[in-house]
């Protein structure tokens, strides 16, 4: 529309906005029209005002054309004073190098305002936006601001599914990670704000609000070992794929598929019930229902026997337990007769949700004549037993041809209040025996990336940053595997070669086993007197009470308990070959560690030997050498006989996953020992003291685990760092010949 | 000989037991052989309940003792008591049931020390004899003499253990939870509750029974089951009384509680 075609009083309230772009004329009446009904005339005039101050920043139409739209809405919500308050800020972005990413900034105000309601809180929305805008944008001689923030746009572009998943205080906790540790990494800031990075994600499920399967795992699988007796495997999937197709829950042959975060529902129902109602209604499933072929039904026939299907198993299981009832029926949508008559799209999912409400619900209130005689039609089923999916079958099948309707093959389904959030998708139910179109509906490309587990996944490690002094979750990922075998006999060789060594830690070892002695007091018979307590028992006896016959002691044999588990740094630097020996410090190590792993399988410790080493963050390799079922055999012999060494040395990580399996070790003492030739470094780390923090950090949790850590560093230089990881308890080697004798006496004298 | 009252020792009314299989006559059978026996199953399923019921069909006083780590030999045989007058022999349980020809029970037997264990060997093969070193006695035991002695194989076993030349001189007769239909007819009767309440509390027994093993050492005895019915009796909601008496007692890990809280919940609505 033209100028030309405005009416009267709109032209001059059209003048008012100092912007003369066509695409405004277009939609003028129906902004202004908004505006004016919903706000005050002060908030018309400061509308319009606002609005040309956009115009004049000089990015175009689309910014103007934006605000226009959104701000009546927004400013009836929470106030007019966001009017000025948005284009203030809008003008101030435009003075630095960050107008690109004002329209995307335009485009959130809309949700924005959705999702946070109040004046305060867009401010502190606006706040953190500047606030990540100045840190991020970058300066060149670091005076004037030149380059924009590489982040923000991005940032944007995700804030409508950012706000749905965090409350405003969880986003800035998000946002700072980010700018913290990405500030001068541009691509990496750009990874961060597009949630493509593992640890954007891993730092959003932490500020998530909701019921974290995370945290709730083993919760749920004990629910569901407890009332159904069914060790199923779980896996989550995520929810923020694709916020407009609600995903199913599913189950096949690889575990039950459950959502990874479930909100308290609107009726009170809390996030872990809601899980709980999703695995009850699958573990009725499992128990009670069998395979139909699918290729005789129809699609229509198909989901009203699932329809069915799921009542029954339903039925079924609130016979065992009665609570289920009203937790199914609260989750239920409870659809309103007539709503789908007043659309033209197909009702086939309507009338199938209101029979499964009718089912379980006796006030449904329906009228249709149809719907009562087949709701009566199961109720009388169920009496005579428990049924089948077969039987049930029937029914469907009968109430589809019953109520079958023209406008059932319309090309759009009515979707509201039919989905029932916790029944899964059904794929269980059906077998096909003929190549048809519709299996492929379930597979989607997920199934693919979870069923394919060939070698094992990594783990992943934080790493501690002393800078922030938080951890980075999910920073390392670590990949172990077992050894590599080589010639047993090489270590046979290495045994004997030390023979002598090895008689004389015989004699310590023989004195050292299970053999130490305890002092057991008040015993009534005992290997020898224990004067105190017969002189007291002699004085109550004097003064005319009974005196405590138990005036004997005795010795008790005191049994060792300890688990070890070695750790031998395998990085580059070990294949070097030090001044004046004529054995690279990888081979003195092997002799070291096969003596003391003969010197332990003598005392019959449990011990583990691993070896570890680095390439960058993404790549920690922990190698099993020895387990701690192994005996000290040939396998064994084998891997130390192959070890070898590359790369680099990222300590905390390997210290972790040593720690991971040591704690599951049911000894009292539990022993770390790291053979380590250097300090902890990696090639993609520039701050020296950055993993020295990480290990000491790593070291100090395992100490609160129970298990003690001690280094033996054959680095004559490691006074300067040692201690700050290892405090007091390292031992330096200088000469590292001495190894092989020094190693096995060090763990005997650690372990007395 | 010291002066004994064997009338505390009798039982006078019959204690319920249900029978679940064959156990009556079985036990009757090694009574009659005068075989030691040992009874064993997990705690609260009835063992204690099962040879009470015998000592009273049998018409035989019951002396029971309860095992501990500190208990001595002489604990068990007698010692002499130092008083005013000087010293005074008194037997011990198992030295009085030997002599009035009663049935001397030790209930969780693996708790008391092995060198304490031992001194029942003389008693449980074909010498019957308990010999009071102290006293310079051998006593010969009663005709109607037995020796029975109950046992936890669960958790324990991994610490504490009979020996081989112990556990040999017994038969052995295994107990375990009642099954279902069984196990409501005994909480019915023994808290004289209604058959629907007593029902729903043996299906939450089921239910924590199966997380033996996954959290929980051992499942919901059938005796905890009695007093959450004893509870209901008295008034206390039922959901709550399975909390006092179900739950607090067993565990005090967090996920396991809210699971059971919650097939409470869908059990007793």
């Amino acid at each position: 529309m033209t100028t030309k075609e405005l009416p009267d009083e709109l032209i001059e309230l059209r003048a008012q906005l100092k912007c003369s772009f066509e695409q405004i004329d277009a939609v003028f009446e129906d902004c202004i029209r908004d505006a004016q009904r919903r706000l005050s005339e002060q908030g018309v005039k400061n509308y319009l005002s606002s609005a040309s101050l956009i115009c004049m920043i000089g990015r175009g139409v689309e910014p103007v054309l934006q605000f226009l739209e959104v701000i009546p809405e927004m400013a009836d919500r929470v106030g007019e004073e966001v009017i000025s308050l948005i284009s203030q800020g809008v003008w101030e972005a435009s003075r630095t190098p960050n107008g690109v990413s004002i329209p995307p900034f335009m485009a959130t105000l809309g949700e924005a305002s959705r999702r946070l309601g109040s004046l305060e809180l867009i401010k502190q929305y606006l706040d953190m936006l500047f606030d990540m805008m100045e840190r991020t944008t970058g300066s060149i001689h670091g005076h004037h601001t030149t380059l924009p923030s590489p982040g923000l746009p991005h940032l944007l572009q995700q804030m409508p599914y950012l706000l749905s998943q965090v409350s405003i205080e969880g986003l800035q906790n998000w946002i700072d990670y980010g700018i913290r540790n990405y500030n001068d990494h541009p691509e990496r800031q750009i990874d961060y704000f597009t949630l493509e990075s593992a640890d954007s994600r891993a730092m959003l499920q932490r500020e998530r609000h909701g019921t974290l399967f995370a945290d709730n795992e083993r919760n749920l699988g004990l629910y569901l070992q407890a009332l159904w007796q069914d060790k199923e495997y779980l896996a989550p999937y995520s929810t923020a794929k694709d916020e407009n197709r609600l995903q199913q829950p599913y189950y096949d042959k690889v575990g039950i598929r459950i959502p990874d975060v479930f909100d308290d529902s609107d009726n009170g129902i809390k996030g872990i019930d809601r899980y709980r109602a999703m695995l009850a209604h699958m573990a009725a499933h499992r128990r009670w229902s069998t395979k139909i072929v699918a290729d005789n039904y129809s699609p229509f026939q198909r989901i009203a026997i699932e329809c069915l299907e799921d009542s029954r198993v339903e039925y079924l299981a609130t016979l065992e337990y009665p609570g289920l009832h009203k937790l199914w029926l609260a989750l239920h949508p409870a659809p309103d007769e007539e709503e789908c008559t007043k659309t033209d799209a197909s009702c086939i999912r309507h009338r199938l949700a209101m029979l499964s409400y009718a089912i379980k619900n006796p006030q449904h209130g329906y009228k249709n004549k149809d719907l009562l005689e087949f709701v009566q039609r199961f109720h009388d089923l169920m009496l005579t037993g428990e049924s089948s999916a077969q039987e049930v079958a029937k029914i469907a099948v009968s109430y589809i041809a019953r109520t079958r309707r023209q406008e059932d093959q319309a090309a759009t389904i009515y979707f509201e209040n039919t989905e029932v959030e916790y029944r899964d998708d059904n794929r269980h139910l059906w077998v096909f025996i003929e190549e048809g179109d519709e299996e492929e509906q379930f597979e989607t490309p997920e199934d693919k990336e979870f069923e394919e587990v060939n070698s094992l996944p990594p783990r992943h490690y934080p790493e501690w940053d002393y800078n922030t002094k938080t951890y980075r979750p999910d920073w390392v990922s670590l990949y172990e595997g077992l050894h590599p075998s080589g010639n047993a006999s090489e270590i046979d060789g290495i045994l004997a070669k030390h023979s002598a060594l090895s008689k004389r830690l015989m004699q310590v070892l023989d004195l050292l086993k299970p053999q130490n002695f305890v002092r057991v007091r008040y015993q009534e018979e005992g290997s020898e007197l224990d004067l105190d307590v017969a002189i007291r028992s002699l004085i109550d006896f004097k003064s005319g009470a009974t005196p405590d016959p138990r005036i004997n002691m005795s010795h008790k044999h005191d049994s060792r308990d300890i688990a070890v588990t070695l750790l031998i740094d395998l990085s580059a630097s070990v294949n070097e070959v030090p001044e004046g020996c004529d054995q690279s410090i990888l081979d003195i190590s092997r002799e070291a560690v096969s003596l003391l792993a003969w010197a332990i399988d003598r005392l019959g410790d449990p011990l583990s030997i691993a070896g570890f080493f680095s390439n960058t963050r993404h790549d920690v390799r922990y190698l099993h050498l020895k387990g701690f079922s192994e005996r000290w055999n040939d396998e064994v012999k084998a891997r130390l006989a192959k070890m070898e060494a590359g790369f680099s040395t990222r300590m905390g990580a390997a210290i972790r996953h040593a720690g991971h399996f040591l704690s599951n070790q049911k000894a009292d003492k539990k022993l770390l020992l790291i053979l380590t030739d250097g300090e902890p470094a990696d090639i993609d780390v520039n701050d020296d003291k950055l993993l020295i923090k990480d290990a000491y950090k790593a070291v100090s949790e395992l100490d609160q685990k129970g298990i003690y850590s001690h280094c033996i560093s054959l680095d004559p230089k490691a006074d300067e760092y040692v201690s700050d990881i290892f405090g007091n308890n390292y031992t330096v080697i200088d000469n590292i010949e001495r190894l092989p004798e020094r190693l096995p006496q060090l763990f005997l004298s650690l372990t007395k | 000989m010291s002066e004994v009252d064997i009338e505390q020792y009798r039982i006078n009314d019959e204690p319920f037991y249900h029978l679940q299989e064959d156990e009556i006559n079985e036990y009757q059978a090694a009574y009659n052989a005068r075989l030691p026996v040992m009874v064993k199953g997990p705690t609260g399923c009835g063992k204690s309940r099962f040879i009470e019921h015998m000592a009273w069909k049998l018409d035989r006083p019951l002396i029971t003792v309860a095992c501990n780590e500190d208990m001595t030999a002489s604990d068990l045989v007698g010692r002499y008591l130092l008083d005013a007058n000087g010293t005074r022999w008194v037997d011990g349980p198992l030295t009085v049931a030997a002599r009035i020809g009663a049935i001397c029970y030790l209930d969780e037997i693996v708790e008391a020390r092995q060198d304490t264990t031992v001194v029942i060997h003389p008693l449980t093969d074909h010498r019957r004899e308990l010999p009071l070193d102290k006293k310079g006695e051998t006593v010969h035991a009663h005709k109607d003499f037995q020796l029975v002695i109950s046992y936890n194989p669960g958790y324990q076993s991994l610490m504490k253990e009979l020996k081989q030349s112990t556990k040999q001189r017994f038969v052995a007769m295994d107990f375990d939870y009642a099954p279902t239909k069984v196990e409501e007819g005994i909480v019915e009767k023994e808290a004289n509750i209604d058959a629907d309440t007593a029902k729903k509390l043996v299906q939450i027994g089921k239910v924590a029974r199966n997380l033996k093993g996954h959290g929980l050492d051992e499942g919901i005895s059938t005796r905890l089951l009695v007093y959450a019915a004893s509870l209901i009796n008295q008034g206390i909601k039922p959901a709550n009384a399975c909390r006092m008496a179900l739950v607090r007692p067993i565990t005090d890990d967090a996920d396991i509680r809210q699971t059971l809280d919650h097939a409470i919940d869908t059990i007793f609505v």
